[in-house]
């Protein structure tokens, strides 16, 4: 959280930004509870919480039960068919293997370069060339994913792209304006003095970079990575048109296929959305700090 | 060497402080070197960029202006698949359901995460773990969470609407092409929730807490305090995500393909499936104009969001 009072200059200059995590303590010598909003709110939870609740159950059915109509009943009894034959539909394990290898070329793409572009634009901000990389990379933002579409694929295709290579490296392009951005924000803050030292000790700038500056931006590593995660593992429009072998789909396209050929198997498919959606879940739930963090110094930049 | 660049790093920081420089030091800047590793870390970067979203944004564009169907030659013809765009009723179609659709979701958003926002920052017991439930939203793909409504959808909507006897609901709704877009508009804000929650609490969180205090011992009303003290000094928030939620939601894809894959009929088919239509059916330039002209909704929207941002710096 104390990276975000130098992404938040407009309210810092009032001194009286109150930060989530003094809202925290905030709630807790507070003088009351507001019992009636805080049941209100439980109760509210059930709409994101019963759609999963569904997904969990259905996919623990046998496929007779699936059938019955009753959505909201637990499994009785209990069994792994679904997943089982899910696993083999969707030839899991090379599926997963696929999500994984473009996910962490994303994660890893991203990172990498969007903390060199931020770093050789923040340090060199002086300069025209530098300050317009800026603003042009930055203007992809605007750019809708349809407008490109068409030619992105013909071009991924000319290129030999067509495959969970080249989703890889256009999700780490879409990823960079965000990322660029919060990096580069977040490197205005580190005073300069620091650098300065460690150019009086000799050290170059790659060096300066690796043994100082990198490690410096991890909290915002983190942020970006997780960021380049959700977003490359849950995509279903880039792989769905730039891969053309169908063997080499990822998780979230693969799910079509429960739509048409197996789509009374219910508990079958259940398993297998429950399957996608899982690594994206425990990474949200180990790394919520970060995310709620991102999305506030993303918007509010 | 080492001297060199410590000083122009030193003299790079001054000019940062010091705001504009002054112009006898302007020429000299040019002679000042770079080090060379700044070009090796940008340089790439922006071939990449240019190759992967430029090339085909200007590609689109140009060919756009031609009878191209995807490969092969083509030659220029004008204006001519823009006028026939603009003449589709495919498409006038696409276009009327993607903004209609597009500003009652930015609406129902904005009124439900508002009112989430300022419920989640009350005193409350459980803030935390509350916060953390109406996030996950966010974390899920669209067309894996569309799938599992699209069940709940055509199955325990109508097994429910008949046990309580309620007519219009004993049909799928999503085989309703008046009330299809129902559907895509309540999985739509199931998902895009969370982000714009998590705007409005940073939002809410901004305003002193002493505000509210001295309109307690004024004597407002809960209401009153939300109309006059909230809502005005989280403006900024409102336009942001007004706008972030409005641009995202007319590229709205893979929820509708989950759910409704357009139909029934071609009553939910959205802007971008009618582009991505354009592998499928030979018309490669003509959706390219439609395209563009996409292109040019997005750059006005753009235009406002800046203005929305900059609005919001002078809070």
């Amino acid at each position: 959280m104390s990276l975000q009072a130098p992404l938040r200059p407009g309210t810092t200059a009032t001194g009286s930004v109150r930060s989530v995590d003094a809202d925290r303590t905030a709630g807790r010598r507070g003088e009351r509870s507001n019992w009636p909003v805080t049941i209100l709110l439980v109760l509210c939870t059930l709409s994101v919480l019963v759609p999963l609740y569904v997904t969990v159950t259905m996919a623990f059915k046998t496929t007779s039960q699936a059938v019955d109509g009753n959505a909201f009943s637990l499994p009785a009894p209990f069994s792994v068919d679904g997943f089982v034959q899910a696993w083999q539909l969707t030839d899991f394990p090379r599926a997963f293997g696929v999500s994984v290898l473009v996910a962490a070329i994303t994660v890893v793409g991203t990172i990498l370069l969007a903390s060199f572009t931020a770093y050789a634009i923040a340090r060199n901000w002086d300069r025209r060339l530098f300050r317009w990389s800026f603003f042009y990379l930055l203007a992809a933002m605007f750019l809708p994913f349809p407008v490109l579409a068409l030619s992105q694929v013909k071009l991924t295709g000319l290129a030999g792209l067509d495959n969970p290579f080249g989703v890889a490296i256009l999700h780490v392009m879409f990823q960079l304006s965000f990322s660029v951005l919060l990096f580069t924000a977040f490197l205005r803050s580190i005073p300069a003095e620091l650098e300065e030292s460690a150019r009086i000790d000799g050290a170059s700038t790659g060096q300066v970079f690796w043994r100082l500056v990198f490690p410096l931006l991890a909290p915002m590593s983190a942020t970006v990575g997780i960021f380049a995660f959700l977003a490359s593992w849950n995509d279903f429009v880039m792989p769905s048109l730039i891969t053309s072998d169908p063997a080499l789909q990822t998780l979230p396209v693969l799910q079509q296929m429960f739509q048409t050929q197996f789509s009374n198997n219910y508990n079958v498919s259940f398993a297998s959305y429950l399957m996608a959606m899982a690594p994206a879940i425990i990474v949200y739930l180990v790394t919520q700090r970060w995310v709620m963090a991102g999305v506030t110094q993303g918007a509010i930049k | 060497m080492a001297t060199t660049t410590t000083e122009s790093i030193t003299t790079a920081h001054r000019r940062r402080r010091g705001g504009a420089a002054p112009r006898l030091q302007a020429g000299s800047r040019s002679r000042r070197r770079v080090d060379p590793l700044f070009l090796v870390f940008l340089v790439p970067t922006l071939v990449l960029f240019t190759l992967a979203i430029t090339l085909p944004a200007a590609m689109g564009i140009v060919l756009s202006f031609t009878n191209s169907v995807g490969f092969g030659e083509f030659r220029f013809t004008g204006l001519t698949n823009y006028v026939a765009v603009f003449s589709d009723p495919a498409i006038l179609q696409a276009y009327l359901f993607t903004i209609g659709f597009s500003l009652v979701t930015v609406i129902v958003v904005n009124a439900i995460a508002f009112l989430l926002a300022i419920a989640l920052t009350s005193k409350i017991r459980g803030k935390i773990a509350l916060r953390g439930v109406f996030v996950l939203p966010m974390v899920i793909s669209g067309i894996v969470i569309a799938y599992v409504f699209s069940f709940l959808f055509a199955n325990s909507l109508p097994a429910f609407a008949t046990a309580l006897g309620f007519a219009p609901l004993e049909q799928s709704i999503l085989a309703n092409p008046d009330l299809a877009w129902l559907a895509i508009v309540v999985v739509t804000a199931w998902q895009a929730i969370p982000s714009t929650l998590l705007i409005y609490i940073a939002g809410v969180l901004s305003i002193p807490g002493e505000v509210y205090e001295a309109a307690a011992l004024d004597g407002a009303s809960a209401w009153r305090q939300l109309v006059s003290i909230t809502a005005p000094l989280t403006a900024g928030y409102i336009l942001i995500n007004l706008v972030i939620g409005f641009k995202n939601f007319l590229n709205s894809y893979d929820i509708i393909v989950g759910l409704t894959d357009g139909g029934p009929g071609t009553s939910t088919t959205s802007v971008a499936m009618s582009i991505f239509k354009g592998f499928s059916g030979g018309d490669y330039a003509y959706q390219m104009a439609n395209a563009t002209i996409f292109f040019v909704i997005a750059v006005v929207i753009a235009v406002i969001q800046l203005r929305a941002t900059r609005g919001k710096a002078a809070l």
